[in-house]
């Protein structure tokens, strides 16, 4: 009886004494801006492993994926994080979308019901991550108005926001017009596909994460 | 035919963020196109979309929402143009803008900049859509 409340003691003084804080770093965006192949370069950079499934297909992650203990580090500063990925948010899914990229009606009308609660997943989220990175696809029109409730929805709940126009290895990408977007904000073009800019992605993001 | 539903924003001023929600969505899910003369909060956009997600079924594929807020860009506005649109911003709130919710099976696509607000209709799925209810 004693022992037992020794132990009990020692967890509660252990507990307030080595409290360490666990940051979860959301990856937000709209389907395929590049979230999931974000996800597995900062993975491959630092753990040497994948941590999900990426491809030109919209909603491909349609369940939130975490990677735990992920540690950073650039010059003299490290930070560690658990990564969360999350589903794109979209206003419209239709099975009929995926039809189209070849999957067959069955598994498109599967994905379509999994792609809508992924959605509601991500925006649950949104109350459980410390700091996001927004990943845009830079050859789009930046004005969809999920980005901006998206960035809207963190800056209303003083979540830090880092803006990643992703994508920037290929011609029709405009990075210009994601910054003039977001003019109160840090953004930063990347490939993370090719690995460009990576380097200054990982600066920023210690500047960010607070 | 399509219906475009102006909604003045005392229509919904007296409303929860629940009720606010239904009412725009009951309209969309009623094949109409709403504009909304003012903004939802954020948080509320959020909750639309995840209820929306929650709706989704055979008939009904989701919406089109854009919301034009003479805020969003207050960032890069400078001296007194930022004191003017922090005033009006406090005396109107919300009331400010236009939000238009439209369903995805009727708005194909809404372009956005921020000074204009352009929706595509989608003409031939509602072809598609008499032909199928005439067999």
């Amino acid at each position: 009886m004693l022992n037992a409340l020794q132990m009990f003691l020692n967890k509660f003084i252990n507990n307030i004494f080595n409290k360490k804080k666990h940051i979860k770093l959301g990856l937000y965006g709209p389907p395929n801006a590049g979230k999931t192949t974000l996800a597995n370069r900062i993975c491959q950079d630092w753990l040497g492993e994948d941590m999900g499934v990426a491809s030109n297909v919209p909603h491909e992650t349609r369940e939130i994926q975490i990677k735990e203990q992920v540690n950073i580090k650039s010059g003299n500063k490290e930070i560690s994080f658990n990564l969360v990925d999350t589903p794109g948010i979209a206003t419209r899914i239709d099975y009929e979308d995926f039809l189209k990229v070849g999957i067959k009606e069955k598994e498109a009308k599967k994905r379509a019901k999994d792609a809508t609660k992924g959605v509601i997943d991500s925006i649950k989220w949104l109350d459980e991550v410390d700091s996001v990175v927004v990943v845009l696809d830079s050859t789009k029109d930046p004005y969809s108005q999920v980005n901006i409730t998206i960035i809207g929805n963190l800056v209303a709940r003083d979540i830090p926001v880092l803006v990643v126009g992703n994508k920037v290895d290929l011609k029709r990408a405009k990075l210009k017009k994601v910054k003039a977007a977001f003019p109160q904000y840090e953004v930063i073009g990347i490939s993370a596909k090719k690995g460009n800019n990576i380097d200054d992605f990982y600066e920023t993001l210690f500047k960010v994460v607070k | 035919m399509l219906t475009l539903q102006i909604v003045p924003y005392s229509e919904i001023d007296g409303l929860s963020s629940l009720g606010r929600i239904r009412k725009l969505l009951n309209m969309a899910k009623e094949n109409k196109v709403v504009l909304l003369h003012g903004r939802l909060r954020k948080e509320e956009e959020a909750e639309l979309i995840k209820v929306t997600m929650e709706e989704i079924n055979k008939e009904f594929r989701g919406i089109e929402l854009a919301v034009m807020n003479p805020m969003e860009n207050s960032g890069a506005l400078t001296g007194f143009e930022k004191v003017k649109s922090t005033v009006v911003n406090a005396l109107l709130g919300d009331r400010q803008g236009l939000t238009l919710v439209g369903p995805a099976n009727i708005v194909k696509k809404v372009k956005k900049d921020p000074k204009k607000l352009q929706f595509m209709i989608e003409e031939s799925k509602k072809k598609v859509i008499r032909k199928r209810k005439r067999k």
